[in-house]
């Protein structure tokens, strides 16, 4: 694959990963979404750092992996917080201003 | 090209089906498909990292996430028709921009690059890097010291809106 094809396939993976966030409701569909969207960027690093040489583009795989690792537990923890909140994972229950 | 099909295709699975387990192994999918892109891309240990931190760890803990706050047996989360159409169109009116962007773009590129060998990336990632390394660490153990402190905390009963007793909390921090 060339570098253009690499930068399409990330853009395609990041339109992709807001047009679910912007259709689900559910709070672990959401955190999915987001998982590609961070998976695109990261492609992007890799193709970046093998088109170009050095090590600085897998370097940064390695860490967006180790902040995204971090995310997601964060992210789950808040969701069974939600859950046990309100007994379900729908993040419109979770907007205060509705209540 | 056949890993690149792999991960859109099974992009479009994780956005669009409406089951959440069937959601999180099409995310595994994607995510195998990245490990195998990374392949082609002179990176295997990036390869290897990403099936083991994602595949094995991140899938793992998104099932156990699923199943733990499900109330129904198939844990449905369907789409909504309205912000269907609307994130279509701005996920689409995004990606022609993006493509015009990076159509429109001169790639200047080195003839001959020089990718590292696995050897390489570790001793860049412990001395050049060494400093965002030690930080990265201390942001995962914030990381999980926050989860655990969110995944414990009593909320006030949401019927009667009362705190639950210390008595209760004092047994639960003890181990």
């Amino acid at each position: 694959m060339t570098l253009t094809e690499c930068i399409g396939l990330a853009s395609a993976l990041l339109c992709i990963g807001i047009y679910g966030l912007a259709t689900r409701k559910h709070a672990v569909a959401m955190l999915l979404s987001v998982e590609l969207m961070a998976n695109s960027a990261n492609i992007l690093f890799a193709a970046f750092g093998h088109f170009r040489g050095g090590a600085a583009g897998q370097v940064f795989v390695l860490f967006a992996l180790a902040i995204t690792v971090a995310e997601v537990a964060v992210g789950l923890a808040l969701v069974m917080l939600i859950y046990r909140r309100h007994g379900d994972t729908l993040l419109d229950l979770a907007s205060e201003a509705k209540r | 090209m056949i890993s690149a099909i792999i991960i859109l295709v099974s992009a479009v699975f994780v956005v669009r089906s409406s089951n959440l387990i069937h959601a999180v192994l099409w995310l595994a999918m994607t995510l195998l498909g990245t490990a195998a892109l990374y392949a082609q891309l002179n990176a295997p240990f990036l390869a290897g990292v990403q099936v083991l931190t994602y595949v094995g760890g991140v899938v793992t803990l998104m099932i156990f996430g699923v199943m733990v706050t499900r109330r129904h047996e198939g844990a449905e989360a369907p789409i909504e028709n309205d912000s269907d159409e609307r994130g279509f169109i701005f996920a689409a009116a995004l990606f022609v921009i993006l493509a015009l962007a990076i159509w429109k773009s001169p790639m200047a590129l080195p003839a001959n690059p020089v990718t590292p060998t696995t050897g390489e990336l570790a001793h860049a990632l412990l001395d050049e890097y060494l400093v965002a390394f030690e930080v990265l660490s201390l942001l995962l153990l914030a990381a999980i010291v926050g989860a655990v402190v969110l995944a414990r905390r009593r909320d006030p009963d949401p019927v009667t809106g009362e705190e639950p007793s210390a008595t209760v909390k004092q047994h639960e921090v003890t181990p």
